[in-house]
């Protein structure tokens, strides 16, 4: 399998999916 | 001037404009230079070389150094509060905690991962043929992770104060 982060859009989605992922983690963390 | 304004109003300011440069050079390695270098290396002779030599020395000066400023008026901010924000102690500081900590595993990867790789490709370091073909890569990763790490960072720096965070976390 490629590595996302070897092609510039593939580390902006990463970072966008990582970002929701975070985004509800914390919400989690915060009982919300 | 009190403490209080030193704190919160020098101190973000000089955050978010050294942030800016932090960050803003980072995408410029990721978003402009990775791709030009790869093109001037295919050209007939070879046109990067000034890249290297005057460009890029000069943006990793600024980029590492902005990283610094950046982390240490963050950590100013934060304050007594420090504890809070990265141990999750407090759900008013659970936001900008993991913000911090991606701020914090990006700063890392600046000093730990990238600058000293990157002096073995300047050749600011002695270093083979063979280390310099894995500092290029390992600096590459570490590159892109920050810059993937740099968008859910940055959308919790904005997301972690007051009116923001009620509005995106509610409570």
């Amino acid at each position: 399998m490629k590595n996302p982060l070897d092609s510039l859009w593939g580390t902006v989605i990463s970072g966008l999916v990582l970002t929701v992922v975070l985004y509800y983690l914390a919400r989690a963390m915060m009982g919300a | 001037m009190s403490m209080e304004f030193i704190q919160y109003g020098i101190g973000r300011w000089v955050h978010i404009m050294a942030g800016v440069m932090w960050i803003g050079l980072l995408y410029y390695f990721n978003f402009v230079q990775v791709d030009a270098m790869k093109k001037a290396a295919a050209d007939n002779p070879p046109t990067g070389a000034g890249i290297s030599k005057h460009v890029a020395p000069r943006a990793l000066f600024f980029f590492r150094w902005a990283a610094v400023v950046t982390v240490l008026m963050g950590l100013m901010m934060l304050g007594d509060k420090v504890d809070d924000a990265l141990f999750f102690k407090d759900n008013a500081y659970k936001p900008i905690g993991i913000g911090a900590w991606l701020g914090l595993i990006m700063f890392f990867n600046v000093w730990v991962l990238i600058w000293p790789n990157q002096k073995k490709i300047l050749g600011l370091t002695p270093a083979t043929d063979e280390e310099k073909n894995k500092a290029r890569r390992v600096a590459f990763l570490a590159s892109r992770t920050n810059t993937m790490l740099s968008m859910p960072m940055l959308f919790f720096m904005v997301a972690s104060g007051g009116v923001f965070r009620r509005a995106i976390f509610g409570g």
